[in-house]
């Protein structure tokens, strides 16, 4: 269905006065990516998003799959690929004990 | 100071949301699952590690005993990885709390000592009395097997948080007193930061040894009831 509504403005846009349009611009606002969103567009488009939980799942599960298939499941895959998961930890558990750790400054007065 | 020093171990949540639940199924991201026959180095590397850790440990079961695989090998590598990511620094580590590990302790134990009394009855009930012992002495001695069976599975929680906890704890101190030390006296400092490194081999070794001696008793509780 996605590539017929496509399909359908690739040829319009084939027979279009203005040859500087983009084909992004007849797709709706729904169906682009985020790079193709018009800074104008852009509160729609987030309210338009899937925020089901199902949908939830999906954004994590294409998230983890995206980092996966570009770091990890390589030919040859190197140490930065789980070394930066680590670091995003120790990022988030420094973030999580902020609140304690701000009184361990070195400081002549607390 | 002394609030610092076990503000660590609380169970940690950000803004009222308990993010205690993120960080125990944060391993599992760690170990991804083979699709292919040959798949990337990391996937390769767990793999090699599972097959070797596994044959060492289940060549001295039975038929029965080996069914068991599947929930030794998930908990060597959980209590492991667990313990190698507490070692990074800020991060809370889950098997520090007594309630994690009770929890881990008690329902394999049982399921050790109900499989081998369902099994095996007469051999079960014969565990509590070793051969050869005299007469009179028979009541007390059944007493005594019957408390040690009682207390393998707090023995395999306590062992295990105590060793982890008190690790991290050491880890602390001896780098609060490194940091304290600097201004003071530069050799003293030094030396302090000596033992410190010291003190993390070790806890990278005794983070991989407490998985192994928790799996192997259950392995052996389990031997000893199938």
């Amino acid at each position: 269905m996605k590539t017929k509504l496509a399909c359908k403005n690739v040829y319009l846009l084939n027979f279009s006065r203005n040859s500087t349009d983009r084909v992004t611009d007849k797709v709706p606002v729904k169906e682009k990516k985020l790079m193709d969103v018009k800074l104008g567009e852009l509160p729609s488009w987030i309210l338009m998003r899937d925020f089901t939980p199902k949908g939830i799942a999906g954004a994590f599960q294409r998230g983890y799959y995206r980092y996966y298939n570009k770091y990890v499941n390589v030919k040859r895959g190197g140490v930065a690929g789980i070394s930066m998961v680590l670091a995003a930890y120790v990022l988030f558990n420094y973030c999580r004990c902020y609140k304690e750790l701000k009184h361990e400054r070195l400081r002549k007065y607390h | 100071m002394n609030e610092n020093l076990f503000t660590s171990f609380i169970t940690p949540t950000m803004v009222g949301i308990p993010v205690v639940l993120l960080i125990i199924m944060f391993p599992s991201i760690l170990f991804p699952s083979p699709s292919r026959l040959i798949d990337n180095r990391l996937v390769s590397i767990q793999q090699w590690l599972v097959r070797l850790t596994s044959k060492q440990m289940l060549s001295i079961h039975s038929h029965k005993g080996q069914t068991w695989a599947l929930m030794l090998m998930s908990l060597i590598l959980f209590i492991g990885s667990t313990n190698l990511l507490g070692l990074l620094p800020h991060s809370f580590t889950p098997t520090t709390q007594l309630s994690m590990n009770l929890g881990m302790a008690i329902p394999l134990w049982a399921g050790t000592v109900a499989t081998g009394f369902r099994y095996k009855t007469k051999a079960s009930l014969a565990h509590f009395l070793p051969q050869g012992t005299p007469f009179p002495l028979i009541p007390m001695l059944v007493i005594i097997e019957t408390i040690s069976l009682f207390i393998q599975p707090v023995a395999l929680a306590v062992r295990l948080t105590a060793n982890i906890t008190a690790g991290h704890l050491l880890i602390h101190l001896i780098g609060g007193a490194t940091l304290t030390l600097m201004s003071i006296s530069t050799i003293t400092a030094f030396i302090t930061f000596t033992v410190l490194v010291l003190l993390t081999i070790l806890e990278f070794a005794v983070a991989l040894i407490q998985a192994y001696v928790f799996t192997l008793l259950v392995s052996l509780y389990l031997h000893d009831n199938t």
